[in-house]
């Protein structure tokens, strides 16, 4: 185990790249991709693990980026929603209407992402147990569940 | 361009994290700022220990109330942006830490000491108006925003409404039926997805830039204005989109405390970005609702007489309450013909949070009350809940409670809303509750109706420029938080001037010094109110078009239409000018230019609207009414009283639907956000300290195992005197779900229930009372 004190430099794979950069070791992987290398495509909505809102790839498996520190991520991939390019999710998004404010978008983006990559043949249970991490306050979720099951080859 | 289904103007943006919200824009040497709230729900604040907070590095300035003795309030004068001397809600803002970074400005708040010495507390509005309450103000000596509020001297009252129409005595004398039932329902949260954010910098001249997450920018201008005495043009306010409102950022808060946490460092840019938690209990919330409601009705099951007592828990503060009451009062009866009514509608003080506008405002509220009483007034005389509904339900010619008289323009087609959700959900006598062994399946429904409730100066407006392209650019005062404003505005746009809504670009932020006024980004008004600006907008730049090319063509403008960007002659479709050959004007090949820049401009504000009368609520609170009806079928368990939500149905007259796709979404956004109010989501108090601050403890609506099925269909009466027909519907989706929930439950479970939220816990607590 790495052990961390003081600022530290860290390398980051993120979205293909690696971006280095100073932090201290107790900031969570959300305030360093926010507040250290400016990719606000996560938001905070709890800070606290309950909304989703700040959801990431790590290793393509949905994490918290609110929950975890950034020196853990160390040595894996991550992906954000700046890191989606042409993805079938972002697309089905947009034609199922499975947004309005936006705000918690690129998190279920990452969840859905995640879900064709890891369960391309994902069922109506799995679906709901994935989307359940996450909070959309302006949508019933049907358009995000039709936005999901779109993407999947059921 | 109406009618058709297009993505929002902002989709793309919105699927790869380019949307940019409040905290996500950082300023250079950009401070930060940290709130330490009050530990009690009333106390006086005896002393503020300061020492150790300063002592933490990084810790450029701490603001306490005395620094900044002035009171807020859009309705009524009675807040001070940081508590002064006394608290009245746990939770309310009493400092201010400004640092260079978030970790020393929160660690500092945490080591704010101050001592208290705990006052009594008020926990209901029921009990705030007791004739020996504690008194929360002293609402007499408080400064009135506008003049139609009515504080009540010696009382926790910030206004009294009420309505007085026929003769209540009369109409109780000829019903054969009385139904009298009492509500007390919990103060809730919006919780937008964005909590509130602000970032303020002042400049050397002592003009103010705000960035904030704000439904009301041009509010923050005026209320900052007024606050702190700076002309209104050197408040610049910019917002970009917006992560959810619900009505919760219609209030001007974070923004008053941004300004004194930049002015007590110099002016400097800081940025106060609420936690969670404290959004929770610091930000204003929803109200909550004690109601006392008795329903006459005659032995044919025409009801006769209503009479009704409202009392909004407004908490500590009034902010916008006693429009909530009165917007309760102007509708309080349901959406039923009622000749003979007395309500009286209340904003009263306790020692909640205080509370703001909410989607439905108010709406989502009485409507529960009065949804219930029309079902058990069906049961008591033994008549089908729908049927009674139908033979009641406000119709064309009819009067409203403050006595306008509605038409097919002004009202929506409730009947026609009913009989549509009856076919729907397929309502008969024998299968509204049907039982399978353990499992009942039951049928709810419920019926609603809802006015703008506007100043009634209210104003919006709109600029239309186009580029050498001959492409347009709209700019306008709405803030976008997901309502799709930009897009159907586009659409409107679009429509009038014949062109592709692709071809047009709407501001997405909102800078007060570029865009021109518009009220507030609420009530579900903007396709009226901006669109009609919009439609304004649009003639004008009609009118300049066809006269320069009319010169250009040769011919008289009444012999010019236009379609696709070029202008042409009716008779003759192959003479046209192209959009991009006029708009910057006419050039001759000599080099000469005639006719300067088309610029469009559009101004609209509602019109005929009254003040209510104050003895007898007589007068016009808005230009037309929405009406709907909704269901809600359920799976209930015998055993545990859980229950399955299977289907949610709403029916509602939009007048034109814009954009079907996007509206039936926001419509079943509402009826989601209702079944949250229905099932879970409720402020926990302990002796008035909230203690569900988190979104582990305060549960909104999640994605289900078994989603119930979500169906909304349009009834379609055109508003004439809105665009293309259209009437408010974004926030009604939420109004009366609830109430055919606890309508449907209770003729599964076979127990009045009249409380929320409703869980298998809370059913079992009223049945075990029941017997």
């Amino acid at each position: 185990m790495t052990e961390y004190s003081g600022v530290v430099e860290v390398r980051l794979d993120i979205n293909n790249e690696i971006k280095k950069t100073e932090i201290r070791p107790s900031e969570t992987l959300l305030y360093v991709l926010r507040n250290r290398l400016g990719l606000t495509g996560a938001k905070p909505g709890c800070e606290n693990g309950d909304c989703g809102a700040c959801t990431v790839l790590i290793d393509n498996m949905p994490i918290k980026s609110c929950l975890m520190l950034a020196v853990e991520a160390v040595g894996r991939k991550i992906l954000t929603v700046e890191g989606l390019k042409d993805a079938p999710a972002q697309k089905a998004f947009v034609e199922k209407n499975a947004f309005q404010c936006g705000y918690c978008t690129s998190g279920f983006l990452m969840v859905c992402h995640s879900l064709s990559i890891n369960h391309p043949k994902a069922d109506d249970k799995r679906i709901s147990e994935w989307l359940q991490s996450n909070i959309c306050r302006c949508t019933c979720y049907e358009e995000i569940t039709a936005a999901a099951k779109s993407i999947l080859s059921r | 361009m109406i009618n058709i289904d297009i993505s929002r103007k902002e989709a793309w943006d919105k699927v790869s994290g380019k949307a940019k919200y409040a905290g996500d824009y950082v300023f250079p040497g950009m401070l930060f700022a940290a709130l330490y709230l009050s530990k009690y729900p009333h106390a006086l604040i005896k002393s503020i220990n300061l020492d150790k907070a300063y002592a933490v590095e990084g810790v450029i300035s701490i603001v306490t109330g005395d620094k900044f003795n002035a009171l807020c309030g859009s309705v009524l004068k009675d807040r001070p942006p940081l508590a002064i001397d006394r608290a009245r809600y746990y939770g309310e803002p009493v400092a201010i830490v400004i640092a260079d970074n978030e970790m020393a400005a929160n660690a500092a708040a945490a080591l704010i000491e101050a001592e208290y010495e705990e006052l009594p507390i008020v926990e209901s509005p029921t009990a705030a108006i007791m004739p020996d309450a504690f008194l929360l103000h002293k609402v007499e000596d408080y400064e009135k925003a506008v003049d139609d509020v009515h504080p009540q001297k010696g009382a926790n009252i910030s206004t009294k409404i009420k309505i007085r129409k026929g003769d209540i005595n009369k109409g109780f004398k000829e019903a054969a039926y009385i139904e009298e039932a009492t509500f007390c329902l919990p103060q809730s949260d919006h919780i937008a997805m964005e909590t509130r954010c602000a970032v303020c910098e002042i400049m050397a001249d002592g003009s103010v830039n705000i960035m904030t997450s704000s439904q009301s920018p041009f509010s923050v201008r005026q209320q900052l204005s007024k606050i702190f005495k700076i002309e209104e043009g050197k408040i610049r306010v910019h917002v970009p989109l917006v992560g959810g409102g619900f009505g919760g950022k219609s209030a001007v808060f974070q923004e008053i405390l941004a300004y004194i946490a930049s002015y007590s460092v110099n002016g400097r840019a800081v940025k106060l970005a609420l936690m969670r938690e404290q959004d929770i209990i610091c930000a204003p919330c929803r109200m909550g609702l004690d109601a006392k409601i008795k329903f006459g009705m005659d032995k044919e099951g025409y009801f006769k007489a209503a009479e009704m007592v409202y009392l909004v828990d407004s908490g500590a503060y009034c902010d916008i309450s006693p429009k909530i009451a009165q917007a309760i009062a102007v509708d309080g009866t349901g959406p039923y013909n009622i000749e003979n009514v007395y309500c009286d509608s209340m904003s009263v003080y306790t020692n909640h949070p205080y509370v703001t506008a909410y989607r439905g405002f108010g709406h989502e509220s009485y409507t529960f009350c009065i949804e219930r009483v029309v079902d058990k007034l069906a049961k008591k005389a033994a008549m089908d809940p729908f049927e009674l509904r139908l033979k009641n339900c406000i119709r064309y010619e009819n009067f409203t409670p403050t006595q306008v008289k509605l038409n097919e323009s002004n009202m929506g087609n409730l009947e026609a809303c009913l009989n549509m959700l009856k076919s729907i959900v397929d309502w008969r006598e024998d299968n509204r509750v049907i039982s399978r062994n353990d499992k009942i399946i039951a049928k709810g429904i419920s019926a609603f109706w809802k006015t703008t409730n506007t100043p009634s100066d209210a104003v919006s407006g709109a600029v239309l420029t186009f580029n050498s392209d001959g492409g347009a650019n709209l700019t306008v005062g709405v803030v976008e938080y997901g309502q799709a404003s930009k897009t159907h505005l586009a659409q409107i746009l679009a429509e009038k001037l014949s062109m592709n809504p692709g071809r047009i670009n709407v501001n997405i932020d909102v800078r007060t010094e570029n865009a021109p006024e518009h009220w507030k980004t609420v009530a579900s008004l903007t396709n009226y109110l901006a669109g009609r600006a919009v439609l304004n907008a649009a003639e004008d730049a009609l009118r300049q078009l066809k006269a320069l090319a009319s010169v250009a063509l040769r011919c008289p403008v009444e012999d010019l239409d236009i379609e696709n960007e070029r202008v042409f002659i009716k008779h003759n479709p192959e003479y046209f000018i192209g959009f991009q050959d006029l708009v910057h004007g006419l050039k001759y090949a000599d080099g000469n230019n005639y006719g300067g820049q088309i610029i469009g401009r559009g101004g609209f504000g509602m019109s005929h609207l009254t003040k209510l009368a104050e003895d007898s609520g007589k007068g016009k609170p808005g230009h037309e009414w929405t009406t709907g009806a909704q269901e809600v079928e359920i799976e209930y368990d015998k055993n545990n009283h859980k229950y399955k939500i299977l289907k949610a149905v709403t029916v509602l007259d939009i007048g034109k639907s814009l954009n079907p796709g996007i509206d039936k979404g926001i419509v079943k956004g509402g009826m989601s956000m209702a079944l949250g109010i229905g099932s879970r989501e409720k402020f926990v108090y302990r002796d008035c300290r909230t203690e569900n601050t988190s979104l582990r403890t305060y549960k909104v609506y999640h994605k289900e195992y078994d989603a119930p099925a979500f169906i909304v269909e349009f009834v379609e009466t055109p508003n004439k005197e809105s665009p293309y027909g259209s009437r408010a519907f974004s926030e009604h989706g939420i109004i009366g779900i609830h109430a055919a929930l606890a309508n449907a439950l209770s003729a599964a479970a076979g127990c009045e229930i009249d409380t929320l939220p409703l869980d298998g816990e809370a059913i079992w607590q009223l049945m075990e009372a029941d017997k």
